[in-house]
């Protein structure tokens, strides 16, 4: 009876992985982050993507409601000059996470449709080619914060 | 040739055709370093000179309007989502850095999209970085002047049919102005707030304010 039961028990555990791993776990989005803007300008949103699954995925697409377009961008800083360009794909590598950040790689929230504040969270919907569709909640940091906890973009007083 | 080299040529050669200036320092075709400071300019090059816009409040200023403090200058537009409130931010943590001695130093944000940047648009966007920071606008042909005086290259990008469906590429650099609208220093991304203040810090230094000069008053 005892064995019966650890072995049900060990059947559900090894059904539900795979179902947990496909919908949740496989990809992973760590500490993401938005920059506080003004209605009618854009944003930037950035954070870690992981992929624990078996094989290479990508980010396709992005949207939000606090924005009338999202896109993927990446910046090419040629010298001293900034260069946005969009990308069709962010890639994410099974042990080699995306990293969306400031001077690079970020989800670009275009025409705002409100002001985005400090201390705040928006949704934010992204797609991936084999994961699927996840929404977040990206907190707000300042207008010149570089990211969570760090960097010099403390919140100015006035 | 190298990558960076390929860059760097790519860059002169993208000016040349939008028409528009821009700095040609040999440091960009190395690799940018983690702890250069300022940027050094070749032999006989230099920065700054004369410029007539209009502030946040819709006033006309010129580069005289400044004389007798520093200016601390970018170039930007305020629907940049990334790289602009980056630098002025990296700007504003600088002068909390000096602390009282920031009073000194008047930060500018000069855009290169005067289309969209109105006054009262520059105005809104200054006040998320500093409550000191000036946005100055002008017509196509005064930022034109301007950008080609500091050498600043800038060029529309088009990202989709509409009117408004477009971004700017720019040059990401920070000008440091002397009392005199003399050029002091260039500082380029890799530059941090501490690096900046301490070259502030040594400017103003070098260049006290002249005690007979008109005390500094009235600005918020």
């Amino acid at each position: 009876m005892i064995a019966r039961r650890f072995l049900l028990a060990t059947v559900a555990a090894l059904a539900l992985v795979p179902l947990a791993e496909a919908a949740q776990d496989k990809v992973e989005i760590v500490e993401p982050w938005a920059r506080a803007s003004l209605s009618g300008r854009n944003s930037a949103a950035y954070m870690t993507i992981h992929n624990h699954g078996t094989e290479k995925d990508e980010l396709i697409a992005a949207s939000s409601p606090v924005a009338r377009v999202v896109e993927l961008h990446t910046h090419i800083m040629d010298g001293g000059v900034m260069r946005m360009r969009p990308v069709n794909a962010i890639e994410v590598n099974v042990g080699e996470p995306a990293v969306l950040r400031p001077g690079g790689l970020h989800v670009m929230l275009i025409d705002l449709t409100r002001d985005l504040k400090a201390g705040e969270k928006i949704p934010l919907t992204l797609r991936f080619r084999n994961a699927g569709e996840r929404t977040i909640e990206v907190p707000v940091l300042a207008p010149g914060a570089t990211g969570h906890g760090h960097g010099h973009g403390h919140g100015h007083r006035h | 040739m190298t990558t960076w080299q390929r860059i760097g040529l790519a860059i002169v050669t993208a000016a040349v055709a939008g028409g528009a200036a821009w700095l040609v320092v040999p440091a960009w075709l190395s690799p940018p370093k983690t702890h250069q400071v300022q940027v050094a300019l070749p032999a006989g090059v230099t920065l700054g000179g004369p410029f007539a816009l209009t502030d946040e409040t819709g006033a006309r200023v010129t580069n005289e309007t400044f004389r007798g403090r520093f200016m601390l200058i970018y170039f930007g537009f305020t629907y940049c989502p990334d790289v602009c409130p980056t630098e002025l931010a990296k700007m504003a943590a600088a002068l909390d850095l000096l602390g009282a001695e920031a009073e000194e130093v008047v930060p500018i944000l000069i855009t290169v999209d005067p289309e969209r940047d109105t006054p009262a648009a520059l105005a809104q966007y200054t006040d998320l970085f500093h409550p000191r920071l000036v946005g100055l606008t002008g017509t196509e042909a005064e930022i034109a002047a301007a950008a080609r005086a500091y050498r600043a290259y800038y060029a529309k990008v088009r990202t989709g049919p509409g009117p408004d469906e477009y971004t700017m590429d720019h040059s990401a650099f920070i000008y440091l102005m002397g009392r005199q609208g003399e050029f002091i220093a260039l500082f380029n991304p890799q530059t941090t707030p501490e690096q900046m203040a301490e070259a502030m810090r040594r400017a103003i230094a070098a260049a006290p304010r002249v005690s007979t000069m008109q005390p500094q008053g009235g600005r918020s």
